[in-house]
């Protein structure tokens, strides 16, 4: 028998979270689990390492990397921030990915069908590794909002996909980054669905300081994945 | 009440961090997430094939589909999984073990009725009460938060009667966690998010 020192997950904030069957957001109703959660305490899990090799150079800069005769359409804006856990110590080295749709709502998936023009220069797909210090930086345009036909005359607030991994497997996270002062958040089933005081940390700030002179406007948004503690075992 | 003024109030004696909400990933992931498995023309971080041919230990395919309350195949979510080697090492860097990633992603839009698949190896124990396993993240469009499931392996019987996990869950539901040898090397694992089969989910 022997002491080992591994490190253990905070749990998640389930009160700062949605639950998995959401009135408002209707598709939630056939696909959310209706069943409890069964807890697992104590498993310890690395979460993989990946994109170090792989990146491209022009990954975080969506305002290049689908460039093909021209600059796209649209508000270029910085989007930085750190990526900590909730102890507040960074988790560098973690890849973060997003994607979006470009400054006219529409997304370049294949299926999508809103009636907003594609750009040719626009992909909407960009991913990092955060620093030493948890940031991460990301060019692109100011995605624009997009209906969805959830109810009538329904419109998505500007948002950025976000997909993150932490450096256990537990704090996985997938979430969405809008932007302040945006209309369409307070009438946004998949914004609302997450409990009032818990919202407004998937809102990015604007930054002056952010901002770069005659370029793009800053906003910062830092994420804030379950903390990481550690804990002696007992290894028998 | 405004945000500033239940700041002021807090008392909280530690300095904690509150964490960041999960959304839904939404129907549109497949260009930034799995872009080469879509056909879109960018480079694939993370695919479907957890192992190549060089990879020490049994080779498999596992494979599935994930369906909705009414029994409908979901055609727009996306699975995750991680794994330990055939010595049950988990690889913390793609390349550690020759060819091993120890992790995948798969679509469910690009396979005939939503299937998903990964070629891969059957890992070994983690450790020796553990019997072998998969850790899966299954999310969606409609699924607010990804949710967290283990693919155990059917033939795996005494190992499984001795695993933690699987003892903790009640018996009549451990068969929703047990993928089957459907033909030599093919393993079927169906994600069932409602019903009388509904997958067992975890909170970890």
């Amino acid at each position: 028998m022997s002491t080992i020192i591994k490190p253990t997950l905070a749990p998640r904030d389930w009160s700062s979270n949605a639950g998995y069957i959401d009135k408002g957001y209707k598709s939630t109703g056939l696909r959310g689990p209706t069943k409890p959660l069964i807890p697992i305490r104590g498993a310890s899990l690395s979460a993989p390492v990946y994109g170090h090799d792989q990146l491209n150079a022009t990954d975080n800069d969506l305002t290049v990397n689908g460039r093909k005769t021209h600059d796209p359409i649209g508000e270029r804006i910085i989007v930085t921030g750190r990526v900590l856990d909730e102890n507040g110590r960074p988790i560098p080295n973690t890849l973060i990915e997003i994607w979006q749709a470009n400054s006219a709502g529409r997304y370049i998936h294949v299926l999508e069908q809103h009636d907003a023009p594609l750009d040719p220069n626009f992909f909407g797909g960009g991913r990092t590794v955060t620093d030493a210090e948890g940031r991460y930086r990301f060019l692109t345009i100011k995605p624009g909002a997009y209906p969805w036909g959830n109810h009538f005359n329904a419109w998505r607030p500007n948002h950025i996909h976000f997909s993150l991994f932490g450096s256990q497997f537990g704090q996985r996270l997938v979430t969405q980054m809008y932007f302040p002062g945006d209309p369409l958040l307070l009438i946004d089933p998949i914004y609302l669905a997450v409990p009032e005081k818990s919202r407004e940390r998937m809102i990015a700030k604007f930054s002056i300081e952010t901002t770069q002179e005659g370029y793009a406007l800053g906003y910062i948004f830092d994420i804030v994945l379950r903390g990481v503690n550690e804990a002696i075992w007992d290894n028998h | 009440m405004t945000s500033k003024a239940a700041k002021t109030k807090k008392t909280s004696p530690q300095s904690k961090l509150l964490q960041t909400p999960s959304q839904t990933v939404g129907p549109y992931f497949a260009y930034g997430l799995s872009p080469e498995q879509y056909g879109y023309n960018w480079n694939s971080l993370i695919d479907a094939k957890v192992a190549s041919e060089a990879t020490p230990g049994k080779h498999i395919q596992i494979q599935g589909r994930v369906f909705d309350g009414k029994g409908v195949a979901v055609t727009d979510a996306m699975i995750e999984i991680r794994q330990a080697d055939s010595a049950g090492q988990l690889i913390l860097k793609p390349g550690s073990n020759v060819g091993f990633k120890g992790f995948g992603r798969c679509g469910t839009g690009t396979m005939s009725g939503g299937v998903w698949l990964f070629n891969t190896i059957k890992p070994g124990k983690l450790s020796a009460e553990e019997a072998p396993r998969i850790d899966v993240i299954v999310t969606m469009r409609g699924l607010l938060q990804h949710a967290f499931t283990r693919i155990y392996f059917a033939d795996e019987v005494d190992a499984n009667k001795l695993d933690p996990v699987l003892k903790s869950v009640p018996a009549a539901r451990r068969k929703t966690l047990l993928a089957t040898e459907v033909r030599p090397g093919v393993y079927l694992f169906d994600i069932h998010m409602q019903g009388k089969d509904e997958t067992v989910f975890f909170d970890l």
